[in-house]
């Protein structure tokens, strides 16, 4: 099964493409890492992904064929957008209260264990949270949902080494123990290369290469997936020069 | 084959799920609006609070000058005097008070529509209440409903002290023991009745769709204020008078109650003018009627009937107030509905 399948996807902004023919397939149990520049198309591609964007051209179905966006997939994908919005004047304990309604499952005594263990107080607000913290608190929310796919847009952009660190261990945590299909965006190459088996290098609204995290380096001749992707984006930018 | 064999996972293979209950959304309401809902809650309760002090002396005067007998007396006439000038600063839609009643539907609109959905899409939280299962223009119809219809029976409620407060002037009988009388649709009339609630809702669906088209708080607010003041006065000054066709009457004798909508005059069974020109009263009304303030078509028409002149009046009894509460209550519903309508179009539209 494919987590996400795209086909001649492509989204406009007015007259620029923020993706285009994007065709890809992302098998299910991989933690699949999507890296590029900004402005590359990343966020535009995961928007689509989980239904919070429609296409301009072609489609994409996730979890097996389900149209992005619909109740069945928003069922099984939990998403956590950059910058981890929360409802910054509620408590934590209003916030899980809020995703356990609105979710058809909601594991609540492993969101209540995750947070004691992270010393996240229940009755705090969200908003008076240090940012490690709150980026924590919106990855247990999405990982209480027992989604089949996590979804994470530059979760660990705005945090420092330890929280990155942190947040990372529990995704991974995540991916190895539950079998949790993990999609993510960064442009934080080293915290990748741990937990990445996957891998997606997309540019300037197109996907560039994708495949086996170690087939891809063993073609291209690379050791590390930071060395890959700045030696292709390098390459490539000399090209478009030309 | 196996995959028949193979019990599926509950809730995990089976692609038409059955939708997360609308009442769940419910406690989420609650606990995103609660502070804006108390803002409100505080608010009315404290304009009931004032109406009631402000209302119990209008009603005692009232009371007493109605009881009092001989009306003529002079003991009669000064509380007469004293209901007439008791809260004057409340009497009319231009008065202070009515100003400030006027402005309450409003408030309540811009203040807790519009930041509905503009928050969620400047703060940028829409990301993460529009990925839960529950789907996203499911959460933005059950949250429009739940607060349109509390935030409409909490007014309601408000509008049955409003109307408390004005019923002394509405009372039959008034003009002829010389109390204040006023029209029952020209004062306040958005705000009494159903009119009120509806008025409340209308404001807070515009507020909403213009939160999720701007997308900012504050200019979703101004917004509001500035579509909301345009309809009210729309309503007020050219909408109202046309929901029943007015009566016409050639009588002098028109009610004090009556809402009087245009006089003309006739000739011969033809129009002849809207205001009797200068030249013919100086012909005609040799004695104008002199006295404090601009003398009545009514006066003319006594001076003017001996020579064929016949006055008209359209005018709306008040006896029509009910009628006219429910089509402007049913159109403002209509009106809304149709607006969250749209509101839910946009957000399933809206690409983020």
């Amino acid at each position: 099964m494919n987590v996400v399948e795209a086909s001649g996807l492509g989204k406009r902004y007015g007259r620029t493409w923020a993706l285009r023919e994007c065709t890809l397939e992302i098998p299910a149990g991989r933690v699949t890492a999507l890296v590029g520049p900004n402005g590359a198309g990343k966020t535009t591609l995961l928007n689509l992904a989980v239904g919070l964007t429609a296409p301009s051209a072609g489609e994409v179905t996730v979890l097996g064929g389900r149209r992005a966006g619909s109740p069945a997939a928003l069922d099984g994908i939990a998403f956590v957008a950059q910058d981890t919005p929360l409802y910054k004047d509620l408590s934590v304990a209003d916030m899980i209260y809020v995703t356990r309604s609105l979710n058809r499952r909601f594991d609540h005594p492993y969101a209540r264990a995750r947070l004691t263990e992270l010393g996240i107080p229940p009755r705090r607000k969200a908003g008076k949270l240090s940012g490690g913290q709150q980026a924590q608190l919106a990855l247990t929310l999405a990982l209480a949902r027992r989604p089949r796919l996590l979804v994470l847009d530059e979760p660990v952009a705005a945090l420092d080494p330890i929280a990155r660190h942190d947040f990372m261990a529990t995704v991974l945590a995540a991916a190895s123990a539950d079998g949790v299909s993990v999609l993510l965006s960064s442009h934080v190459l080293t915290e990748l290369e741990r937990v990445a088996d996957y891998l997606v290098l997309m540019s300037r609204g197109r996907v560039r290469m994708a495949g086996e995290l170690g087939d891809l380096l063993a073609t291209h001749g690379q050791a590390s997936l930071e060395e890959l992707a700045l030696h292709y984006l390098r390459d490539n930018q000399t090209e478009v020069a030309k | 084959m196996t995959a028949l064999t193979r019990p599926a996972r509950p809730g995990e293979d089976d692609l038409r799920l059955r939708p997360i209950p609308w009442r769940r959304m419910a406690g989420v309401t609650w606990r995103q609006h609660r502070i804006a809902l108390a803002g409100v809650a505080l608010l009315l309760g404290a304009l009931a609070v004032w109406l009631w002090i402000m209302g119990t002396p209008l009603h005692r005067a009232y009371a007493a000058a109605v009881s009092c007998h001989p009306a003529s007396s002079a003991a009669c006439q000064a509380l007469v005097g004293t209901f007439d000038s008791t809260n004057d600063h409340m009497l009319g839609p231009t008065s202070p008070g009515g100003v400030f009643l006027q402005v309450v539907p409003v408030l309540i609109g811009a203040f807790v529509g519009a930041p509905v959905l503009a928050r969620e899409l400047e703060t940028g939280t829409f990301r993460f209440a529009w990925t839960q299962g529950f789907g996203r223009w499911r959460w933005a119809l059950a949250k429009l409903v739940l607060l349109g219809v509390v935030l409409a029976a909490v007014a309601g409620a408000c509008g049955v002290v409003v109307s408390w407060y004005y019923q002394p002037y509405f009372a039959s009988g008034n003009q002829a023991l010389g109390l204040s009388q006023i029209p029952p649709f020209v004062t306040l009339f958005s705000l009494r009745g159903v009119a009120f609630p509806a008025w409340t809702l209308a404001a807070f669906v515009i507020g909403a769709l213009a939160g999720m088209l701007i997308r900012r708080v504050v200019p979703a607010i101004v917004a509001t204020l500035a579509v909301y003041t345009g309809l009210a006065i729309a309503a007020d000054g050219s909408l109202r008078e046309h929901y029943l066709t007015p009566l016409v009457t050639s009588s002098q004798n028109v009610s004090g109650t009556a809402w009087v909508i245009s006089q003309w005059w006739s000739k011969d069974g033809r129009f002849a003018f809207a205001n009797p020109p200068l030249n013919l009263l100086n012909q005609f009304c040799s004695a104008p009627p002199s006295g404090p303030g601009k003398p009545s078509s009514g006066t003319f028409a006594q001076c003017l009937a001996p020579h064929g002149y016949t006055l008209w009046t359209s005018y709306q009894p008040a006896s029509r107030f009910w009628p006219f509460q429910w089509i402007e209550g049913g159109w403002l519903l209509a009106l809304s509905l149709l607006l969250i309508a749209v509101t839910i179009w946009v957000v399933r539209r809206r690409a983020a």
